[in-house]
């Protein structure tokens, strides 16, 4: 039992009511000062202390009184009574203690709901699918939940035969799935300029992983007789239902490679906040293509010029130049656990996880650095390894205690190397928002905090 | 390409109708009307192809703008409030060149819109599918013409007396200050492209020294909420408990001596490891119910111009409970307010909003006096 106790990774119990009652009540009534921040900094590592000496020191005396966990020698609540009925959920719903992962806004990012992000809890989340509830939501003009029997795709423009679709007539079609990440061109923004948010939810939340389900856009345009050979439709405007209208130009040759007009999300119907009943997957493409809502396609000889292809989602370079039409989301990872906000639970085994996942193919390899990019060792990827989807990585490590720096480096399989915040720097200068895919650093502390820092 | 040749030979070839062939899906969908066409078909592009006739003057542009876009984007487009500034930013230079300065020296580090847009027809166009923010698509083609030569006098691009139709619109793009600013970027256009940043995959001895350039600022210690209610009470890590995360955190100079020397525990800015707090869920399992009043608020937007504490464009939900507690005849004046509009009260107007009804603006008004 006493090398139970030493085992790595056990949990010691917390220094829980550490805290005075009446330091605790004065905080809560005037807030924080210094002097009671220092106090409780000084208990909080006092605690601690007390604790983890405790442990050490009588690891014998306990050995000997420990009969064992009382959660395993009686019985429980759970064990001897009667549990609920089949259908008391009729669709189910996490457990009550899993209330913490859920989808948040970020603070300060913008003063209206309707034109504003929730960000994916990815610090708590494993594998590659999102759960559709926690899929990250972008809207420009709020969200709404369509009536499906009244909602048409019209598509028109360079096809001989402009046509209406119901979704009856969307769903009688030969459909795919295909598990596809999106992610907002905006993710990591905040952090072009330097550290700004606390946790992954914050720096990477806008992507999100699903099982999607639909047709072909190939599929419709040849059925409206678009012409493949005449070369002249370059590109696609796809258009939303909603207030918004959202419109974006889409590349003819991701259309007629892998876009896909989805309906079903994870085995379900998409989500209102997703754009249910019907949406655009542009495989690869950042989350502002993939317009939901999907109302109309178009077939155009030149580009569109939509507002968030000439104002937003544009790269301004040093030169004062503007990039327009950077849609491809490059070959991007990071660390989900440990990540920023978090505290690891003890010295010993940690599984190092995190995701990867690049617009030009798959992932061919993902490295970990423990000590701040000095060395990398080459990661697990988990199975399946998709194009344009997340790939989840994992890598073992023993943490003793020492101050570490967490990175992960994807690579995709045209060779691209996920680069360092700092050659992104280089080429494209600091006064960009978007399309930041720079290597994330998680600053482990040698009490166990883990905060988000850049490194050069 | 997907390929429908299988999905046709599944179908009995002779049953294929000569109207049926023309098709490649028999059955499904139907061609549109070129009403239906025409409907939808509003897009306006770079060329102007698009557009539909119409005319606007500068005056009537104030008129709409004062009455439907000054309360989010202020009366001169400068609000950065609700969204980012509309006009700033540019020079009559600017204007000669194609080319906005302040992009490139920084001068002005908010980018208005007009700074940024090269294509004037992206205005016109969104103004036609998307705004006024909570009512879109209301305007006529000429209120958009209106609205947008309105824009352009408030950034010095048109004079006042003004009036942009589709005739001249082509004429005006060339004005546009930045409308030799962009660069179309196939490198990332294109799934083929190559892209514009090389890093090399070294596995050892990479870097000499680690150089940390930025940490969280300690100002952000709680801007965020509580991180411990933030992740899961179980697992190899736990969320950061709020006064953790507000201790000071070592500055850069102090984590350059402590990353770039050995590790030595019980030096200067080392603690002991930690046993982490775990919090116990007792507070996940509370169910919050928001009152009735309150979801109609948040369902009609009414949050967009008000914040719950404090002002956005209109006064705070807080405050105006503030003001009218213990006012007998206030129930009735705020229910009158949001049906009818009002002004004078808090310094700004308040639109009209008969759309809502009449039982559900007085739950609205419950929760703001009542909070239930």
């Amino acid at each position: 039992m006493s090398n139970e106790l030493n085992k790595p990774g056990r949990i010691l119990r917390a220094p829980e009511n550490f805290i005075d009652a009446s330091l605790s009540q004065a905080i809560t009534k005037e807030g924080l000062n210094e002097e009671r921040r220092n106090f409780l900094r000084k208990s909080f590592v006092a605690a601690s202390a007390v604790i983890a000496g405790g442990a050490a020191l009588n690891q014998n005396a306990m050995a000997a009184a420990f009969e064992g966990d009382p959660l395993i020698l009686n019985h429980t609540a759970y064990d001897q009574t009667l549990g609920l009925p089949v259908a008391a959920n009729p669709y189910g719903v996490p457990s009550k203690y899993e209330k913490n992962l859920v989808r948040r806004e970020s603070p300060g990012l913008s003063p209206v709901g309707g034109a504003s992000v929730a960000f994916t809890p990815l610090q708590g989340l494993f594998g590659i699918i999102t759960p559709s509830g926690l899929h990250f939501e972008r809207h420009h003009q709020g969200w709404q939940d369509m009536d499906p029997t009244k909602h048409r795709l019209m598509v028109m423009g360079m096809v001989k035969n402009p046509k209406v679709y119901t979704m009856d007539d969307i769903m009688r079609l030969p459909s795919v799935s295909r598990m596809h990440f999106i992610e907002c061109g905006a993710n990591t923004a905040t952090e072009w300029g330097n550290v700004a948010v606390p946790t992954v939810q914050y720096t990477h939340g806008m992507i999100s992983c699903s099982e999607f389900t639909g047709v072909p856009l190939s599929v419709l345009l040849e059925d409206c007789g678009f012409d493949i050979k005449d070369k002249k439709g370059k590109f696609i405007l796809a258009e939303g239902a909603d207030g918004s209208g959202m419109t974006r130009t889409i590349n003819i040759d991701n259309a007629l490679d892998d876009v896909l007009v989805v309906y079903g999300q994870n085995g379900e119907m998409l989500r209102p906040e997703n754009g249910y009943p019907l949406r655009l997957v542009v495989p690869g493409v950042q989350g502002v293509s993939n317009v939901k809502w999907l109302r109309r396609i178009k077939v155009g000889d030149k580009p569109f010029y939509a507002k968030d292809e000439v104002s937003s989602y544009v790269d301004l370079m040093p030169d004062g130049m503007t990039r327009q039409f950077t849609s491809i989301q490059e070959a991007k990872s990071v660390i989900t656990t440990p990540s920023g906000g978090q505290v690891l639970v003890g010295k010993g085994y940690f599984n190092i996880t995190g995701i990867a996942w690049t617009g030009r193919g798959k992932i061919k390899r993902v490295d970990v650095s423990t000590d701040g990019g000095r060395n990398w060792r080459t990661a697990r990827l988990e199975t399946p390894v998709l194009s344009k989807a997340i790939t989840r990585f994992n890598i073992d490590w023993v943490w003793d205690g020492s101050p570490a720096i967490l990175q992960s480096r994807a690579i995709d399989e045209t060779g691209y190397v996920q680069p360092a915040i700092n050659q992104l720097r280089e080429v494209r200068g600091t006064k960009s928002i978007y399309h930041n895919n720079a290597i994330q650093s998680w600053r482990v502390a040698d009490f166990g905090e883990v905060t988000n820092v850049q490194v050069k | 390409m997907y390929k429908l040749s299988k999905v046709i030979l599944a179908v009995s070839l002779s049953a294929l109708s000569l109207a049926a062939a023309a098709e490649s899906l028999p059955g499904i969908g139907r061609t549109a009307t070129p009403k239906e066409i025409a409907a939808w078909n509003i897009d306006v592009r770079g060329d102007f192809k698009g557009i539909p006739p119409g005319s606007g003057s500068v005056a009537q542009g104030n008129k709409i703008w004062d009455e439907k876009c000054a309360s989010c984007h202020g009366s001169f487009g400068e609000s950065l409030e609700v969204f980012g500034p509309l006009v700033g930013g540019t020079t009559k230079d600017d204007i000669k060149t194609g080319h906005v300065k302040a992009l490139s020296d920084g001068s002005e580090p908010k980018r208005s819109t007009l700074m940024k847009v090269a294509t004037l027809s992206t205005i016109w166009d969104f103004i036609n599918r998307a705004m006024p923010w909570n009512a879109p698509k209301t305007l006529t083609p000429d209120e958009v013409y209106a609205v947008t030569a309105y824009l352009l006098n408030l950034g010095d691009i048109l004079p006042a007396d003004f009036v942009l139709t589709d005739k001249n619109i082509a004429e005006v793009q060339k004005l546009m200050p930045n409308r030799n600013g962009m660069i179309f970027y196939r490198n990332m256009w294109d799934v083929k492209g190559k892209g514009d940043v090389k890093n090399v995959a070294c596995m050892k001895n990479c870097i000499k020294k680690i150089e940390i350039t930025s940490v969280l600022p300690d100002y952000t210690c709680d801007a965020h909420g509580n991180i411990a209610e933030q992740n899961r009470y179980v697992g190899e890590v736990r969320g950061e408990d709020k006064l953790l995360a507000c201790d000071p955190h070592p500055s850069i100079a102090e984590l350059d001596r402590i990353y770039n020397t050995p590790y030595n525990p019980g030096a200067k800015g080392s603690r002991q490891p930690v046993s982490v707090a775990i919090t116990t869920p007792t507070t996940v399992v509370k169910d919050i119910d928001e009152p009735a009043g309150l979801v109609m608020i948040k369902q009609n937007m009414c949050t967009a111009c008000h914040g719950m504490e404090k002002k956005i464009i209109g006064p705070g939900f807080a405050e105006i409970t503030a003001k009218y507690k213990g006012d007998p005849s206030a129930e009735r004046h705020l229910i009158d307010v949001i049906t009818n509009g009002g002004s004078g009260v808090w310094g700004g107007t308040m639109p009209a909003h008969g759309e809502i009804k009449a039982g559900n603006i007085k739950r609205m008004v419950d929760w703001i006096l009542l909070g239930k």
